[in-house]
């Protein structure tokens, strides 16, 4: 293939990865950032997002369209419920201490992936897109009669694959107004400044941890309800997103949102396009690469603030 | 010494009947194992299946389980081996390579399993074998690998019922080159049974006049795969695809839409679609394309009284779905293998007279012996030809067409076509 439309193909396929990956990984960070737990379970609330979007689809007959709208809408809530739940019967049993909760995570981690295994079963199972039309993408060449505009033979994409990324950019402009439009949020930013005053203050802290935990449980479950007609769902599909969401909000800055988006679209992409053109292998070694020279020059992160 | 003397229980309603069920319990039980009591032990031959539950084999597993449960089943109704009953000691091994060889030495000495038994991926195989050599335990594989005839392996191992990769490849590239075409771009899993379609299947379409283009190998625990297929050349004639894992089903979905409607000729090993309905949607470009297949998924028009009768054992409909879900499709190109090599084990111990683990030996030696196995309920496949110092067998395959939606067999190889000078001689090797 050609380098021109070589590179389209691998933007595009990078740009489907940083739309989930970006997703994922705010709540990683919203999580991180509010409650000061760092979530090893996150993963697999991404993975229990996809296998809920298939069984909702699989119950709701008709139209695939509109199995999957249902999926959208209930599967965040009933993955941020489940979240809720675990937050307040054993996160808060034992005070967020920061080492007890990786534990602790670590736990709910294996909780959700062999009750999966239990009754989901270890096959992977497909869920079918609302919509899905491939579209051929043309490309320009000088040629004997100046520029010509010819297709050339791979270069396409879905329509899905656009709408994935339409819809989490939406969805993260939608996080961003929840952050500094609204009550909530401005009682989560009061929360991550200080616990303590905000206690003072009269904030339910405890239930606000909750709501956290609930929410960023709810975007993971969300992205893996976008990227499950892409992929399919099944028991062991946590691993991947968790390990490139704690590089990505590393890299970003632990508990800043915009150091966040931007750093999952650096490294969703580049891992796109370094797929492309060399191999996946090599991609995950770069970002692991970066994760230490941020570590090392910028612990904070790109975006991130020092500590005071 | 004192014994404790049990009160007598008093007779009550409750007594009674508590006593006339347990009756009826133990009389229903009677004529199971009276069935075997003419032997001189009635202990059932335990046989370890090392069976691939969870992991990226899981589809594999569940129906490599119930087809072994499916022919212990007609080999216990038929009187057991040597007189004596089945059983199946099965445990999963995460389709590990690590796993895998500590389930084998559970069957050997924990759970005092006669032979293992049952392992298909490779790697598993592979990481396995050698400990199975060490504690002297027969293990039956049923992998397609080519490592048992390559001779990286060991006396103990064997692979009786199911053909190796290198015997396969062979057969097809005839086929391949002489109706699809001649520049062949390979898509395979980047692990031992991957190498071996690699490095067999290039040097088979080399023989025949062609050449591999270029080889593009993906980890089979990938999940996206569009980012690999722009490393198909452009001038590739034929796309030749074998996949592995749970996410082959998107790997054929996304090598559609990457394609478009143009596409060259496909030839894919049945490997990319075993477990998965032919009629998902995404799949419409496959028609006409073409399969491997170890053995045809669809019952064809010239179906054999034998694997009509496996399927109806396994319960298995004509269009190698599971009869009580439809949506469960079986990896019927593979699980033959399971069948096979349980009645290439009852032969065997049969022959070699076996009584328990100090016959090891001699049932190896016995397997060893074993040439022809006909055409039979016990080998549905097809008719066999086992090679006792490679410990392969060699037997037909099927090259099959998607017409409507369903895999109609347009080519049958020979067992000759599939054969190649040996590599080893294991029974120059110690017991």
């Amino acid at each position: 293939m050609d380098f021109g439309p070589y590179l389209i193909l691998a933007s595009l396929e990078g740009a489907v990865t940083a739309a989930v990956l970006a997703l994922t990984a705010v709540g990683l960070s919203l999580v991180f950032g509010v409650m000061r737990v760092v979530n090893v379970a996150h993963g697999e609330f991404f993975m229990l997002g996809a296998v809920l979007a298939w069984w909702v689809t699989s119950m709701i007959g008709g139209h695939p369209a509109l199995g999957f709208g249902v999926a959208l809408v209930l599967v965040p809530v009933l993955v941020g419920l489940t979240a809720a739940v675990a937050d307040v019967t054993i996160l808060k049993r034992i005070n967020y201490d920061p080492e007890r909760t990786i534990i602790a995570t670590i736990g709910i981690l294996y909780i959700i992936q062999q009750l999966t295994l239990m009754t989901y079963g270890p096959d992977a199972r497909p869920v079918t897109p609302p919509f899905n039309t491939r579209l051929a993408i043309p490309w320009f060449e000088f040629g004997e009669n100046g520029l010509q505009m010819y297709w050339p033979w791979g270069l396409s994409t879905t329509s899905y694959k656009l709408g994935v990324i339409g819809a989490a950019a939406a969805v993260l402009v939608g996080v961003w107004l929840l952050m500094v439009r609204t009550k909530i949020g401005l009682l989560m930013r009061a929360t991550q400044l200080d616990r303590e005053m905000a206690l003072a203050f009269g904030i339910p802290v405890e239930r606000v941890y909750a709501i956290v935990f609930g929410i960023g449980a709810g975007l993971a479950a969300m992205a893996a309800v976008l990227i499950v007609p892409i992929q399919q769902a099944h028991y062991l599909m946590g691993g991947d997103p968790l390990l490139l969401s704690f590089i990505v909000v590393i890299i970003g800055g632990l508990g800043s949102l915009p150091g966040t988006v931007v750093a999952a679209v650096l490294i969703g992409l580049s891992d796109g396009i370094i797929s492309v053109f060399f191999s996946p292998t090599l991609a995950k070694i770069l970002a692991t690469l970066l994760v230490a020279l941020v570590l090392v020059f910028r612990p904070q992160g790109l975006f991130g603030v020092k500590d005071a | 010494m004192t014994k404790d003397i049990k009160t007598p229980v008093g007779t009550s309603r409750r007594n009674v009947l508590k006593t006339i069920a347990g009756g009826a319990a133990a009389s229903a039980s009677i004529p199971l194992w009276a069935r075997f009591a003419q032997a001189q032990t009635s202990e059932p031959i335990r046989i370890g299946f090392q069976v691939h539950r969870t992991g990226i084999g899981a589809a594999y597993g569940r129906w490599y389980d119930r087809t072994t449960m499916a022919a212990v089943k007609a080999i216990n109704d038929a009187g057991g081996i040597n007189g004596r009953p089945v059983e199946i000691i099965a445990e999963d091994d995460g389709t590990d390579p690590k796993r895998g060889a500590e389930v084998i030495e559970k069957f050997a000495t924990q759970h005092k399993a006669d032979v293992g038994f049952g392992t298909l991926f490779s790697h598993v195989v592979i990481g396995s074998a050698p400990r199975a050599g060490e504690l002297k335990l027969p293990y039956f594989v049923v992998s397609e690998g080519h490592h048992v005839a390559s001779g990286m392996l060991n006396r103990y191992t064997l692979q009786p019922g199911i053909t190796d990769v290198k015997s396969q490849v062979q057969a097809m590239a005839p086929y391949v080159a002489g109706n699809l075409g001649k520049k062949v771009t390979m898509i395979f899993p980047d692990f031992a049974f991957g190498h071996d379609h690699r490095d067999y299947f290039t040097a088979a379409i080399e023989a025949q006049g062609g050449e591999v283009l270029a080889h593009i190998a993906i980890p089979p625990t990938e999940t996206s795969f569009t980012k690999y297929f722009p490393k198909i050349p452009r001038d590739t004639e034929v796309i030749y695809h074998v996949m592995v894992g749970p996410a082959v089903l998107t790997f054929v979905k996304e090598m559609g839409e990457f394609f478009g409607p143009s596409h060259p000729a496909i030839f894919g090993f049945i490997d990319s679609l075993e477990a998965v309905d032919l009629g998902s949607p995404g799949l419409e470009f496959l028609e006409n394309t073409y399969f491997w297949e170890g053995n045809p998924r669809y019952a064809q028009p010239d179906q054999s009284a034998f694997d009509k009768n496996y399927r109806a054992a396994i319960g298995v409909d004509n269009n190698g779905a599971s009869i009580s879900d439809p949506s469960d499709v079986s990896t019927y190109a593979h699980m033959f293998g399971c069948w096979e090599t349980l009645y290439t084990i009852k032969d065997g111990m049969e022959a070699a007279g076996y009584q328990g683990p100090a016959d090891r030996g001699k049932l190896i030696e016995a397997v060893e012996a074993i040439t022809d196995m006909p055409h039979s309920n016990e080998h549905p496949q097809g008719a066999k030809l086992f090679n006792g110092k490679t410990h392969q067998v060699f037997g037909p395959q099927y090259i099959s067409q998607v017409k409507g939606g369903r895999l109609d067999v347009v080519h049958t190889t020979s067992i000759e076509d599939g054969q190649y000078p040996d590599e080893v001689d294991y029974t120059k090797q110690a017991l």
